[in-house]
């Protein structure tokens, strides 16, 4: 799976690092006791503390500290015991203290890995560089008014988890295999809801290109690009533009950049680019944030299950392929619903039925697993009845659109309706006689050496009874006799 | 020491407008006290750990509880500017 | 009978128990002698309709016999204490207007313990300066004036005006906040009493920061016991504040046994450089001499890295303030100048809502915390700070307190030393290391200078130790009998 960008000066491979800012969950603020709810009224979530007021002092949130620790915990991290907080000097209206109070040289969370679950089942090792805790700013409005911006503060002192990767992945797919996997993971861990469209994780991409085997080159930051799609948009459009630079003869300049998904294209954040220097010291109003291994290892003994573990557990204990398994264990309900249908059944039958049939059938919906109007449970039945030859897997499939449309037991519909499969093999046998008799030429050339016509005769048989007829027994029976 | 340009780039990450007139003089006095702070340099500080905190305690937690909020009306009171229970600032373009 | 006003904190507060006169008579006296001693400028803001109303409160409370700590005792607030409905100004043009929606902690525990608010007192802008001389509100003078000479004094500062107030009997107290000596070095020149208590014995919370590792409030007063009844009040710990140490508040008042028999005095060498004016050298050894007196013994000890600790608190003190007034950018509170953009609007704003010294303090701390910069100047400061906090806990394994002049020299005119900053700077080099270590500092006025200004003693305590800063403290002033008064006009 490379991907690489040919050019008159030879090939070019392109180099991405990503900075995920994902807002944690808790009821309040990082440091003030403020509501962190989304989509409330203008400032009516702020405290004096958030609002930067002269005097205000913060205070941190046990939850959030816990939370970061949980997800360093997720993300295979090394765990600092003493990290200190330090503020990050800058003016910007939503930003109501002159600066944001985040962590630098001793940040939480340290070194860790991301294994990406490539879509061909392979999987590849992205480094963590850190997770650091940081305070989320407000928000400016620019379209109220003609010549004002207006600044709410709701989201002003929500914690986030800066969490960035090592310059490792080389494709597109894999940024997005990237964020995807990260999302499950903090989904698991609930400690971030993962949802890019409302901006709880927002994704800043670092983006250079180099000869294979170069040292590295300068790279352009793309800020806050909001959806997987767009992040891997933004890398194809970047990486290409850097070629196209390098290969007239330019030069690359470190800058900010944005994206603009209507264009497809980034552009130069000039306003941005004035006089970076964000003067990081330690917060005096805070000292370092100290805990001891027995909290870290308390918080261990409560982490779930996570995506890796669990496909390996999916993969040996149900006999699926690695692609299915990925398929499932990104998110937790899926994963789950597949192991209630998976328990005590043949784990490739379950698989096909939950990845195939269900997800396809929710897909079209526009539904999701929480809202399936198929239980897990009645999924299973469904499975039994095909097991216990009650029905054909046609008919299962037929059963299934049922239960999807009225949401009722399997069995309740197979009796209303009267869908059980016929195993009789009299009846069977009668119905091949009278397809036979009805068509005796046909029979004829089957007789005569035209075998590929028995699945037509298995057609016909199927339609005088309804699908009903066991396709196993009816093939036999015919066979015989047909050629005897 | 600092050059009027170095003055006037520290002015604008201070975001204090300073007139050009006032940049060389102010450029001499920040001279003169930074020249006088570097007798630190004479201090030898090898292996010495910079003093972060004064107290020697450990940083407290408060619990994950609402305490705060709910009253927009207090948090824009004194704002020069605001409309629509929001502070007003002049346009920023980006 | 004595004037009201001339009652210190304790005598009043006896006085209010044994029913001897009223908190309004109180607060009236003191309200017709702010009145009279306006041209002091001591406040920025008078709240006499409020202090009545709490006096009457008092009143009430005292009728009952449920009295607190400070009940019905009018004092002054330095007006970098955020006082709910009540303008609160830094002594700064950028806060203008500001009433803040909350009550800072130390202002609220005062309050709780029922003092009664005059006003908030004059201090340097943001309390940066050693004159009082920067406050946007014009300076705050002393009351005392040199043997037959009528030019203004400065006050000291920042707690200028603060310590003008309780030095004029405009206030029976006042609260102010030390950075750097903002207490003692007011208290010195006004010939009154103040201590800067350890670092996190009273909450920052709700005070208007400077330097926040540095930052403590504290009591200004007429004598020692005052002080030690109103740290009382002021003092303990606040969840709302990360830097405040959760330690039991001791009886301070109880500590004024006047038994120092046995304590061990320290006298750091290093204090006592050459050119020190033979007025202050005499003082101190007068100290000593008194201190040994009662019982004490006397040892030289060295704090060998005293001569940086003013290079190190300019640096450190500028870099946190540059962060901590980032906050005053014209958009939630305070002065607005418009511009044509964000950027415009800040920078107009800062520079007309900014004072000459404030914006030169902004801009050092922003040079030394910049790129390139930090290391060489910020990280360099904070190591040898905590080599000046490493000299005084190797002293303290051999002495109980140290003693120390407050100031160089007595109070000095206004103007004098506001062309050089660094000449400014130089009024706190006896207070400033105490300040980069944390730790209890008190200053007692202790004699008359030569043109018969006040001269303050400063004693240096172990951290959380102010009981024995104050014990001694107590010995020094009896010692000293100083009982001299501002002739006022
Ligand atoms: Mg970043
Ligand atoms: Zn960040």
């Amino acid at each position: 799976m490379s991907y690489i960008i040919k050019g008159n000066t030879g090939d070019w491979e392109v180099v991405i690092g990503l900075e995920v800012h994902a807002q944690v969950i808790s009821n309040s603020k990082l440091f003030s006791g403020a509501d962190t709810t989304f989509g409330a009224e203008p400032n009516s979530q702020v405290s004096f503390v958030d609002a930067g007021f002269p005097g205000m002092l913060p205070v941190i949130n046990a939850k959030c500290v816990e939370q970061a620790v949980r997800t360093g915990l997720g993300l295979k991290a090394k765990i600092n015991n003493r990290s200190v907080f330090a503020r990050k000097n800058y003016f910007y209206a939503d930003l109501p203290q002159g600066y944001q109070i985040s962590q630098y040289e001793l940040p939480i969370v340290g070194e860790g890995t991301l294994i990406l679950d490539m879509p061909d089942g392979s999987t590849r090792a992205v480094g963590i560089e850190r997770l650091h805790l940081e305070q989320d700013a407000g928000k400016s409005m620019h379209d109220q008014h003609p010549n004002k911006s207006l600044i709410d503060l709701n989201r002003s002192g929500v914690a986030l988890m800066e969490i960035v990767s090592k310059p490792d992945m080389r494709t597109p797919e894999e940024a997005g295999a990237y964020l995807r996997k990260l999302r499950a993971i903090l989904r698991y861990l609930g400690s971030c809801d993962g949802n890019m469209e409302e901006g709880s994780m927002r994704c800043d991409v670092n983006v250079s290109v180099r000869h294979p085997g170069e040292e590295f080159r300068t790279r352009c930051e793309i800020k806050n690009v909001n959806s997987v799609r767009f992040v891997m948009q933004a890398i194809e459009h970047e990486a290409a533009r850097h070629v196209e630079v390098y290969e007239s003869g330019g030069d690359i300049r470190q800058e900010t950049r944005l994206f603009d998904p209507s264009r497809g294209e980034t552009r130069s954040m000039r306003s941005k680019e004035q006089a970076h220097d964000y003067r990081y010291f330690p917060d005096p109003d805070l000292l370092p944030l100290e805990f001891d291994d027995a909290y870290v290892e308390a918080i261990r003994a409560t982490l779930p299950e996570l995506p890796d573990e669990k496909k390996e557990r999916f993969i040996s204990e149900y006999g699926i392929t690695a692609y299915d398994a990925t398929v499932l264990v990104m998110d937790q309900e899926n994963s789950a619903f597949f192991e209630t249908v998976a328990k005590g059944r043949d784990g490739k039958t379950a698989v096909a039925w939950v990845t195939t049939n269900l997800f396809g059938s929710l897909n079209k919906r526009g539904l999701s697993v929480s809202d399936s109007p198929v239980s897990a449970t009645q999924l299973g039945q469904l499975i039994d009845l095909v097991a216990d030859n009650t029905l054909s897997t046609r008919l299962a499939k037929d059963v299934f659109e049922i239960m999807m449309d009225e949401g009722k037991d399997p069995s309740v519909i197979v009796e209303e309706r009267g869908m059980k499969q016929v195993t009789d093999t009299s009846a069977i046998e009668a119905a091949c006689d009278q397809v036979i008799a009805a068509n005796a030429e046909k029979a004829d050339e089957v007789r005569n050496g035209k075998e590929k016509l028995v699945a037509w005769f298995v057609g016909q048989v199927m339609k005088a009874t309804q699908g009903k007829a066991n396709p196993a027994m009816l093939q036999e029976i015919l066979k015989k006799k047909l050629l005897g | 020491m600092l050059d009027k340009q170095t003055v006037r780039n520290i002015a604008f990450l201070a975001r204090i407008d300073v007139k050009e007139d006032d940049l060389e003089p102010l450029a001499n006095q920040l001279s003169g006290i930074i020249g006088w702070v570097e007798q630190l340099g004479e201090v030898n500080t090898d292996g010495v750990a910079p003093m972060t905190s004064v107290t020697n305690q450990v940083l407290r937690w408060r619990a994950d509880e609402l305490t705060d909020g709910g009253r927009a009306d207090q948090v824009v009171l004194n704002a020069p500017d605001k409309l629509d229970g929001c502070f007003a600032v002049p346009k920023m373009v980006e | 009978m004595t004037t009201l006003t001339d009652l210190t904190l304790a005598q009043a507060r006896d006085g209010l128990r044994n029913k001897d006169f009223t908190a309004r008579e109180l607060t009236e006296s003191y309200i017709a002698a702010m009145d009279k001693h306006r041209d002091l400028n001591a406040y920025i803001t008078e709240t006499p309709e409020l202090a009545l109303a709490q006096a009457a409160e008092s009143d009430a409370r005292l009728a009952k016999g449920d009295a607190g700590a400070m009940e019905g005792l009018p004092i002054g607030m330095k007006d970098l204490f955020c006082t709910e409905g009540v303008l609160t100004t830094a002594g700064s043009h950028i806060l203008d207007g500001f009433k803040p929606p909350y009550e800072s902690t130390v202002s609220a525990r005062l309050k709780q313990a029922g003092a009664v608010l005059l006003g908030k007192t004059n201090l340097d802008e943001f309390a940066m300066g050693s004159s009082n001389e920067t406050s946007y509100y014009g300076a705050s003078k002393n009351p005392w004036k040199a043997t037959g000479d009528d030019r203004d004094l400065v006050p000291g500062g920042s707690s200028g005006g603060s310590a003008a107030a309780v030095a004029a009997r405009i206030a029976i107290a006042a609260t102010g906040t030390d950075t750097g000596g903002s207490i003692r070095q007011p208290a010195a020149y006004c010939g009154i009493t103040g201590i800067k208590p350890t670092y996190g014995r009273c909450s920052r919370w709700g005070i208007i920061a400077y330097a926040s590792s540095l930052d403590q409030a504290g009591p200004m007063t007429r004598d020692v016991r005052d002080a030690a009844i109103m740290l009382g009040a002021m003092s303990g710990y606040d969840p709302k504040d990360s830097t405040s140490a959760n330690l039991p508040v001791p009886d301070f008042e109880a500590a004024l046994t006047g038994n120092i028999k046995g304590l061990r005095i320290g006298l750091p060498k290093e204090y006592r450089p050459e050119g020190l004016s033979p007025e202050i050298a005499a003082l101190w050894d007068r100290g000593a001499q008194w201190l040994k007196d009662a019982g004490a013994e006397v040892v030289e000890i060295s704090l060998p890295h005293t001569k940086y600790a003013l290079a190190t608190y300019y640096v450190i003190a500028p870099a946190e303030c540059s962060s901590n007034l980032a906050r005053y950018d014209g958009v939630r509170f305070g002065l607005r100048v418009e511009g044509s953009s964000l950027d415009e609007m800040y920078m107009k704003t800062r520079a007309a809502g900014f004072g000459t010294e404030v914006q030169r303090r902004i801009m050092m701390g922003t040079y030394v915390l910049s790129a390139g910069y930090y290391d060489a100047y910020y990280l360099k400061a904070q190591k040898v700070r905590a080599l000046i906090a490493q000299d005084f806990r190797q002293a303290f394994e051999q002495v109980d307190v140290i003693l120390a002049p407050t100031a160089p020299t007595p109070a000095f005119g206004m103007g004098e030393n506001m062309a050089d900053p660094i000449t400014m700077y130089l009024n706190d080099v006896f207070t400033v290391p105490t300040s980069l270590a944390g730790l209890p500092g008190l200053s007692v006025p202790a004699g008359l200078s030569a043109t018969g200004l006040p001269l303050g003693l400063q004693l240096i305590g172990k951290p959380f130790d102010e009981e024995t800063v104050l014990r001694v403290g107590g010995v020094i002033e009896d010692a000293a009998g100083f009982t001299a008064k501002p002739t006022l006009a």
